[in-house]
């Protein structure tokens, strides 16, 4: 048995994959692009990772929080995956990737224990729990195991992007329905400058207490999944 | 065109939505007009509000979805859906948070999930477990009942209700407020006391007249016995979740007397014989076979007892019903009656059914 490009993975997550010898140009990096940001977006079309996106997203902080661990940790993942892709067996594959992720996510972890460790603290589980989210190792098998570094290097930051953009929707409106407020505790991620960022749009209002329990994550979840479909069929017609 | 058969002896109904919902009407009014009697006039007010509400929301979503209106209005089953939900509501509630229920229980419930007759879930119970979830606090502000001898604590006029319900003024509910019996009994035997002590140190449970819930009880059960004898609802989800629940609750109660209530306590108090005649047989979210119907109520009365006794929420009618009605599906898929002339044989039609879906 050769050690054979892993082209022929099986799984085919991603269906538009470039011919090979496709020119590195303005329409292919506007491709990859606007799959990650909409066409193809990780949490509202292939509904990747939806355990930190509901888990998380409680309000809009601890939503970017993750959102920029995802990113960095999807970016990297892709170039070396994308990098080392000629040399790993098919075989062992999937191993591999975990191996890759984990020491990313590892790293991650540690830095954010160091840098902000209030806000290390509120994600808790769900930074580690990052090497297990479907979406990355799902880049990683569909992506960057069949592409050059550069594409893969756009798409895994596209796709952390469009992933982040939904945990920060996500996380905004879950905030502002269940306790009527925005960039509460903004200060964990951006220090004490970021105290006064902190708004409560209306002054009276009690919060629905919906919103941030599991259920209202799926219910905003849906409602955000049904105005991509209004959007995308109102731009086809 | 018409069809007309004629040969077989078919059963034939003169049933429609539009009658059958005139006579779940009818059947709540004197349940109501209870409440209304132990709680006044807020009942009637959340009733009232609560129907304004869900009309108007069902208008919105069916210009929205493009349907025609008179038809879907005049079946009555949004009035339904707000009268019953509005039965849930302790009385003089803000406006806002009947509003919240309602819109989950039309728009959310029943609308997005494709009108009545597609929902899964039963609406009203929807509207009242979001606001039971939501606002903990103005949901269980029941306060205390009118007695027979004369008013309870409270002695507000009307003008005044519409002031709570509407206005920014608020009553001085640790004045006017109770434990419902549920409530009470549930922490006097989570804190240890024996089940006779809990009722002797009230008053309020001691004596059977003055229990405003076994008087409305009592009422809904009437209302019930008319939907039996209209062939609305059919005996078996009622029976089966009241026996189960009786069934249930008298095993713990002959072992252990002290620190369990009795059936009957079970039965007659919250929202039990309202659950068990009106809300658990909504005839689309509820199971459609005659098995089907059995194992659908006793797995009701199953959950009610569990979540009654060891969680947290004061009552467990929505929270059971709405966990079986994910379960209902699967249950008429495995109670499917014998085509006559077939086999004999328990899950039968399941296993034609399902080597028929192989072939295809």
């Amino acid at each position: 048995m050769s050690a054979t490009s892993p082209t022929d993975t099986g799984l085919d997550l991603d269906d538009a994959l470039p011919p090979k010898g496709t020119a590195w140009n303005n329409s292919e990096r506007r491709k990859i692009t606007m799959d990650g940001l909409w066409h193809n977006n990780p949490g509202l079309v292939q509904l990747l990772g939806l355990c930190p996106l509901l888990a998380v997203t409680g309000n809009l902080i601890n939503g970017l929080g993750l959102g920029i661990a995802t990113i960095i940790t999807l970016t990297v993942s892709n170039i070396i995956i994308a990098f080392t892709r000629n040399w790993v067996r098919k075989e062992i594959r999937i191993p591999y990737y975990v191996l890759v992720i984990a020491s990313i996510v590892t790293v991650i972890d540690l830095s954010m224990n160091a840098i902000t460790p209030e806000l290390h603290s509120v994600l808790g589980i769900f930074i580690p729990l990052i090497v297990t989210n479907c979406l990355i190792i799902g880049r990683a098998e569909a992506f960057a195991s069949k592409n050059t570094i550069k594409r893969a290097a756009l798409d895994g930051f596209m796709m952390g992007l469009g992933f982040t953009l939904v945990l920060i929707a996500l996380g905004a409106i879950r905030e502002i329905l269940g306790s009527g407020t925005l960039f509460a505790d903004a200060s964990l991620m951006f220090g004490d400058i970021a105290k006064d960022w902190y708004i409560k749009p209306f002054e009276e209002y009690q919060g629905f207490l919906l919103a941030i329990l599991p259920p209202g994550a799926f219910l905003v979840m849906g409602l955000l999944i049904a105005m991509k479909n209004v959007v995308d069929k109102k731009l086809k017609s | 065109m018409k069809f007309k058969t004629k040969t077989s002896p078919f059963f034939n109904s003169s049933q429609n939505i539009n009658s059958v919902m005139l006579q779940v009407l009818i059947a709540l009014i004197p349940g109501t007009l209870t409440l209304m009697y132990f709680f006044g006039a807020g009942i009637f007010l959340n009733v009232i509000i609560s129907i304004v509400f869900a009309v108007s929301l069902e208008i919105f979503a069916l210009i929205i979805r493009k349907r025609p209106l008179l038809p879907f209005l005049s079946d009555l089953s949004a009035i339904v859906t707000a009268w019953l939900f509005a039965l849930t509501l302790p009385p003089l509630v803000p406006w806002w948070i009947i509003f919240v229920g309602v819109f989950f229980a039309i728009i959310v419930a029943k609308h997005l999930y494709g009108g009545l007759g597609y929902n899964p879930f039963n609406p009203a119970m929807v509207g009242f477990a979001v606001l039971i979830v939501s606002f903990p606090f103005e949901m269980s502000q029941w306060i205390h009942p009118r007695t027979f001898e004369g008013l309870g604590a409270y002695d507000f006029g009307l003008v005044e209700q519409l002031g709570f319900i509407f206005g920014d003024q608020k009553p001085a509910w640790d004045a006017i407020t109770m434990a419902t019996p549920l409530d009470e009994v549930k922490t006097g035997l989570r804190a240890g006391t024996d089940y006779g002590k809990v009722l002797e140190g009230s008053t309020y449970l001691q004596t059977f007249s003055q229990n405003t819930w076994i008087w409305s009880s009592l009422a809904f059960i009437l209302g019930g016995i008319w939907l039996l004898y209209k062939k609305v609802i059919q005996w078996q989800i009622p029976a089966a979740l009241l026996g189960t629940l009786g069934f249930i609750s008298a095993v713990f109660y002959i072992f252990s007397g002290d620190s369990f209530a009795s059936p009957l306590f079970h039965i007659t108090s919250g929202a039990t014989i309202l659950g068990a005649f009106f809300i658990a047989t909504d005839p689309v979210s509820a199971s459609t076979t005659p098995i089907g119907k059995l194992i659908y109520g006793a797995s009701i009365g199953f959950f009610i007892y569990i979540i009654r006794v060891w969680g947290n929420y004061p009552d467990a009618i929505a929270f059971a019903v709405l966990i079986m009605n994910m379960a209902v599906p699967m249950i008429d898929y495995y109670t499917q009656p014998r085509v006559f002339g077939h086999k004999p044989s328990f899950f039968s039609s399941g296993a034609t059914q399902r080597k028929q879906d192989k072939k295809s």
